[in-house]
Parts: structure tokens; C-alpha cells; sequence
């Protein structure tokens, strides 16, 4: 297989990593409140299954998988339901959650569950506890990761691919996974290579990463067919079309999903949240989020019960500098910036990036000197110049004919842009526009 | 030579022509000739409010009867008598009809939770955490229904609240589209009751982040006739069947003002904003 541990185009931007990448995972204590949003992943709601004045363990189920693709939503601290109401939610909408009144001083041990031997299971075994686990792809998207394990029937998938580029600036969670529990990761591994029954594996691993590199290598047991592959530095490495690019130098076709060249991507937080799964039964109801950015006084990379709003979480990392302008969640490249502070941290939230005045960009948009740096920079070989154009006088329908639907909002055109013209800003508006949703969904 | 040339060019011409001439006395289709007197006497917008594609395809239909001159809504009522006239048919009655926005909340009554900077477009900043408005349902003012009108029937006023101007709407619904929130409803002019709100926080929650909130008191639903207006997921609703038995009671208890009673425009009394204060 030729390996070109690289992809064509994509941008540097100025890493940050150094504010986080050295300092351990720890634990945040629990808040007084958590909110948990009955819609924190791709798919269909979850069904809420207890009502107000219930009390819940940690870990008990307070909304039901609703379908196929969607995954229930578990209590992430022992306590009392207050409320079941509207709520901000982190995408700048208002979302039916549920709102737990944590018991203070309680010893927040999760409610034992029964934990599957894997050893035994088939694969519509491991689907359905990675399902009844709320497990979700942690990278961002929060596609659940069970509909992943159990690909259609018609294509032969021979290689998982993990993901653990973590392309995006700022951001050290998944480097702190790969360097703290390289052990976990394995496990994970295993597990799903053996549901999917999978004889390859690679970890792709941005260079920028040498402990985790490292760490990776030494924890890979003998019996596993586990390669470790150091990739190029370049945003959007991460990207899953760009990843398989670059470790199996196939190239996924327009519209379609990896899984038709027989491959499929998961990112290392999703893996390891498959692990303690089977290692210990605990559902997904903490995640790993790396808080930080100039603006904040002190970034950390944090283990935060699903469910923290974001005032607790900020308050927690010491508050906001002076001259904090902007928060971000998920990364500075693809994540949006949010409004209201009282939105939790839902299960794809990979990160809380503050950023300082002199972090963010000027305002003033001038127009477009044809300088094509924004084709040089497309991942996916469009030009957004062309469809910016197209956006500003709403031509939507023409913007599908110049492959709008390839576009995946990675921003590499608007940070490349001389002009400073939002250029993802624009493409997200059209294909907001183009879905017919209105902004605000209920 | 040349004559040659002029001859032959000249004959294939010739022949041409009269195989041209033929063809159109075989293939020539009737058409009523007063679908073109109709269509010219149409605004030629071609906005589509009537639901049809076109100003020639509702010519098409007037002339079959199969719609009434009354449809077309942009056109005035002295165009829709002439076609009436025109046909020999009834105008038909057609409510007049005009866009109202479903929020009340400008920029002197709802709270701003964080400063957006970024594209000047709703569509834009509706795509970043909503827009940054406290109310995630609340009109964002930045005037994508004021560039998507294309008879200048909005203006925006000085909180940052589009305003209708009901002579010039023609509910062709460009705006219903454009509103990103989805703020914008097509209503008959004649009705008076309007629910100026579309938030689903319930109760007095709600106005935290907008003083004219609908806070489903249920005080109007007490006040009004039966079935006129209900609570519907966290928002009064009025029935627009009934809208014959509405009376100003409704409104009066209201504690925030989120039901209004209208005459004609919303947000009548407020100026308009001026282009160069942009």
C-alpha cells in the first residue's frame, strides 16, 4: 500500500498547542448543576425517560436511544431532576434538557452495570452495548459510534483507521489520551476490531506529537496488527477524508463515505470511550475537553462531567482574563463561537478555546483581489472564491453545482484569505439556507 | 461567378422561406388572444405570490376561469377591475394579504447576549450561535427580508425591527423565505390580532431576555372568544378561522405585550431608520 502520510493543499496555522500539550488530564470537581441536553448527537433526540423531582444515580439512563441512530443520555453525577425545560444549547438554539441538581459531598460512585465480556460477543452484541453506553464520536460531529461498527454488509472494510491528528489548533485532549492512557486506546482497539472483525489497524498521529508517538508505540501488543503512523503537520490532517489520504493514499470519492474503499475512521477519545465501556461500564458521561486560550488564566485539559455549563467550567480554569473577546467550542478553525455562557458542554464538545483581543481578527472585510490562495488552500479542490461570490447574491443552487456539498467548513479558504473575507462563514449560511432548516431548531 | 452566387444563395432562400411559410400555416396552434391582453395588463413581477409560475400562466388560468383577477395580489384594485372588466368576470374577493413578523423584540426591549461581528446578513449570523441574541427565536435585524423584498415594502426601524409598508406588500412571500428564524407569516391585512412572539421558554423566564415576551399567561385564551386563541408549546396562538370573532378584550391583560391589536402596520409608531445611519 503506498502511504503518503500527506494530502494535497491544506494550511499552517500558528499551532498553540504549548498552552495545554504538557499538562496532565485532570479531573474537574462537580458542578452544583448540570444540564443535559436531550440533543447532543447527530440522529434522532433521545427520549426522556424520568421526570421532575426523580433522583438518579450517576450513570443511570435519563433518556432512551430513540432509533437506530441516536444513543441514550445518562446522568453524569448522582442527584435530583429539577426541571425538564428549554435550555441554551451550545449550537446558539434553545433545546429541551434536563436539569440535575447534584447532591453535594455524595460520593458520585456509578451504579454498577453489567459489564459484557467482549471476548464472546458478536458484533450486534458489541453495537448494542456501545449503543446503550451513549458512546458518540468525541472528535466533534457526534455521529453515534455504534451505526460506525456495523458498516453495510455490501462493502468489505479491512482497515480501521484511528484518528489522532488533532489538527486543530489549540487543542490537546487527544494528544493527552494517546500520552496518559495508551493502554486504554489499545483496548479499545481491540474491541472494535474484533466487532467488525477487522485484521488492521493504523493510528495516524500528527509528528507535532512525539510523547504520544511514543507512548502509542510502546503500548502496542505483540498479537495486534496496530501500526503507528506519524503524519505530516497540516491543518485539516484530521479531516477523515484527508486522514485516509494520507495513511492509505486512496482517495475517498465525491458523496460517499469512507466505507466504500474499506475503511473506517474513528477518533482516539471515541475509542477509549469504547474501552471503559468494556474495561469498567461506565457510559458516556464525562469527557475529556481541553479549556483554554490566551483569554483564559488558566488552560488546562480537564475531565468534565457531560452536562458542565460552560460559566462552571470557565469559572473552574480561573476565569477569563481581562482582555478575553471570544468563546470558542471545539477548535478555532471549525468550532463556532457561543453566545450564552449557560450552555453546558454536551458529548462533542472537544474543546473551550477563550480567545484574547489579539487572537481574533480584525472585522473590516475588503473585496476579493483574485489572489487564489483560497484554491491553493482547499483540501477538497474547490474554489471559494467563486462560491463566495455565489453566496453573497444567494445563488444557492448554482453553489450546488460547484460541489457545495464537498465543502466540510474547515476553514482553511477564510484563514488563508488576504481580504479577510469569511468565506466558511458564508459556505455554512448557504448550506444552512440550502437544507431549508430554519437557524433555530426546537 | 457573382451571379451564380446570388442565385444560389438567393434560391436556397427561396425555398426556404416558403417551406418556413408552409410550416407555420400547419403547425400554427390558436391561442386565445386575450391571454396576451390579460398578461400585459398584470404586474409582470413574476413573483409568484399568486402560486403559479408566472404572470402568462395566471393570464393562462384567468382566461380559463380558472382563477379570479382578485389572485393576483400584487396588482392594484384598479388593474383587477380592468381585467375583470376585461373577462367579463367577477374580480372575486381576495383578502389583501401582507407579511407580519412574528417578533416585537427590538433592540430597546430584547437583550443582546454577545456582540456579533462578522457578515452584516441574518442567514450569516444566524449560522454563528444563533446570532448572539438572548431570545435564540428573536429577529436578529439585520435586514436580509429588506434585501429579499423586491417591491421595497420593509424597511428596517430605528430598534432594528423590520417594518412592512402594507400598500406596497404583496404577500408574495420573499421574505417568508429569506427570514432565517422563520419570523415571517402571511396575514390578511383586516385582522387585528397578532401574536408578536415566537419564543418557547415558558414563563416569566422568557423575559429575561425580552420584555414583550409570550410568558403563556393565558390571560388573552380567558379573555377572547372560545377557540380563538390557544396555548400551543409555549406560545399563544390564534386561529385564523375564527378571526371573525376577535375584539380588543383580548389584549388588554396582557403583562408583557407580546399580543398585539393592530390597524394596519406593525410597529406604526416607530421611525424608520435612515440609510446613511447604517
Amino acid at each position: 500500500m503506498p502511504l503518503a502520510f500527506d494530502f494535497r493543499h491544506g494550511v499552517h496555522p500558528p499551532e498553540e498547542k504549548e498552552l495545554t500539550r504538557e499538562l496532565p488530564i485532570r479531573r474537574m470537581p462537580y458542578p452544583d448543576e448540570l444540564v443535559l441536553p436531550l440533543r447532543q448527537h447527530a440522529g434522532k433526540p433521545a427520549k426522556l425517560c424520568v421526570k421532575v423531582g426523580d433522583h438518579v444515580e450517576r450513570g443511570d439512563t435519563i433518556a432512551e436511544a430513540d432509533g437506530f441512530i441516536s444513543v441514550p443520555i445518562h446522568a453524569s453525577a448522582a442527584g435530583t431532576v429539577t426541571a425538564v425545560e428549554f435550555w441554551p444549547h451550545p449550537d446558539g438554539s434553545y433545546a429541551e434538557a434536563v436539569r440535575i441538581a447534584v447532591d453535594k459531598y455524595a460520593a458520585q460512585v456509578p451504579r454498577p452495570r453489567i459489564v459484557p465480556k467482549w471476548e464472546g460477543l458478536t458484533t450486534e452484541q458489541v453495537v448494542k452495548a456501545v449503543q446503550q453506553a451513549g458512546v458518540v464520536g468525541l472528535g466533534g460531529a457526534a455521529f453515534p459510534t455504534h451505526v460506525k461498527l456495523a458498516p453495510p454488509k455490501e462493502y468489505a472494510v479491512h482497515t480501521l483507521i484511528i484518528n489522532g491528528a488533532e489538527c486543530e489548533p489549540y487543542l490537546t485532549s487527544d494528544h493527552r489520551t494517546m500520552a496518559e492512557y495508551p493502554d486504554r486506546v489499545l483496548f479499545g482497539i481491540r474491541v472494535m476490531m474484533h466487532a467488525m472483525g477487522v485484521k488492521k489497524c493504523v493510528v495516524g498521529i500528527e509528528k507535532n506529537k512525539p510523547d504520544a508517538i511514543a507512548a502509542m508505540q510502546r503500548a502496542v501488543p505483540k498479537d495486534l496488527d496496530v501500526e503507528i503512523l506519524p503524519l505530516t503537520v497540516k491543518y485539516p490532517q484530521g479531516a477523515e477524508k484527508m486522514l485516509i489520504k494520507a495513511v492509505t493514499g486512496v482517495e475517498v470519492p465525491s458523496g460517499k463515505l469512507p466505507v466504500t474503499v474499506g475503511v473506517v475512521v474513528q477518533n482516539v477519545g471515541s475509542v477509549a470511550a469504547i474501552a471503559e465501556v468494556f474495561e469498567t461500564g461506565l457510559p458516556l458521561i464525562e469527557r475529556i475537553v481541553t479549556v483554554t486560550g490566551h483569554g483564559l488564566n488558566k488552560p488546562q485539559n480537564l475531565i468534565v462531567p457531560v452536562g458542565t455549563k460552560l460559566r462552571d467550567l470557565i469559572a473552574y480554569c480561573g476565569g477569563v482574563t481581562p482582555d478575553a473577546a471570544e468563546v470558542i467550542l471545539g477548535g478555532p478553525m471549525m468550532g463556532t463561537a457561543v453566545a450564552n455562557l449557560d450552555a453546558p458542554v454536551v458529548k462533542g464538545t472537544t474543546g473551550v478555546v477563550v480567545l484574547a483581543k489579539h487572537e481574533t481578527r480584525g472585522e473590516t472585510v475588503y473585496p476579493c483581489i483574485h489572489c487564489g490562495r483560497c484554491l491553493d488552500a482547499c483540501p477538497v479542490f474547490l474554489n471559494p472564491s467563486h462560491l463566495g461570490d455565489l453566496a453573497r447574491v444567494g445563488r444557492y443552487d448554482e453553489m450546488t453545482d460547484a460541489h457545495l456539498a464537498d465543502c466540510m467548513l474547515c476553514g482553511s479558504c477564510a484563514f488563508v484569505c488576504p481580504s479577510n473575507i469569511p468565506l466558511a462563514q458564508l459556505f455554512q449560511a448557504s448550506k444552512a439556507a440550502l437544507r431549508r432548516v430554519p437557524a433555530v431548531t426546537t | 461567378m457573382m451571379l451564380q452566387a446570388v442565385m444560389i444563395l438567393g434560391g436556397t432562400g427561396l425555398v426556404f422561406a416558403v417551406f418556413i411559410a408552409l410550416a407555420n400555416r400547419k403547425l400554427w396552434v390558436w391561442e386565445d388572444p386575450r391571454i396576451d391582453a390579460v398578461a400585459s395588463m398584470l404586474p409582470q413581477a413574476n413573483c409568484g405570490a399568486c402560486g403559479l409560475p408566472g404572470c402568462r400562466a395566471f393570464a393562462e388560468q384567468a382566461v380559463d376561469g380558472k382563477v379570479s383577477p382578485a389572485q393576483c395580489t400584487v396588482s392594484g384594485e384598479a388593474a383587477r377591475e380592468a381585467i375583470a372588466n376585461y373577462l367579463g368576470v367577477d374580480a372575486g374577493e381576495e383578502r389583501k394579504r401582507v407579511a407580519r413578523l412574528l417578533c416585537a423584540g427590538g433592540t430597546d426591549l430584547a437583550v443582546q447576549q454577545a456582540e456579533y461581528r462578522g457578515l452584516p446578513t441574518c442567514s450569516a449570523a444566524a449560522a454563528v450561535a444563533g446570532g448572539g441574541k438572548g431570545c435564540a427565536w428573536g429577529c436578529l435585524g439585520l435586514a436580509d427580508c429588506e434585501s429579499a423584498c423586491s417591491f421595497g415594502a420593509i424597511q428596517m426601524t430605528v430598534t432594528g425591527l423590520p417594518k412592512v409598508d402594507p400598500d406596497l406588500c404583496t404577500a408574495c412571500g420573499d421574505c417568508v423565505e429569506a427570514c432565517p428564524k422563520g419570523l415571517f407569516t402571511l396575514l390578511p391585512l383586516d385582522g387585528h390580532l397578532l401574536v408578536q412572539c415566537k419564543n418557547l421558554v415558558q414563563g416569566d423566564d422568557a423575559l429575561e431576555n425580552c420584555k414583550v415576551a409570550c410568558t403563556t399567561c393565558g390571560k388573552c385564551v380567558m379573555d377572547a372568544a372560545d377557540g380563538l386563541i390557544s396555548i400551543a408549546s409555549g406560545v399563544a396562538v390564534v386561529d385564523y378561522d375564527k378571526i371573525a370573532l376577535e375584539a380588543p378584550k383580548a389584549v388588554e391583560r396582557c403583562p408583557s405585550g407580546a399580543i398585539a391589536w393592530l390597524n394596519g402596520a406593525q410597529f406604526a409608531g416607530v421611525p424608520v431608520m435612515q440609510r446613511s445611519n447604517r
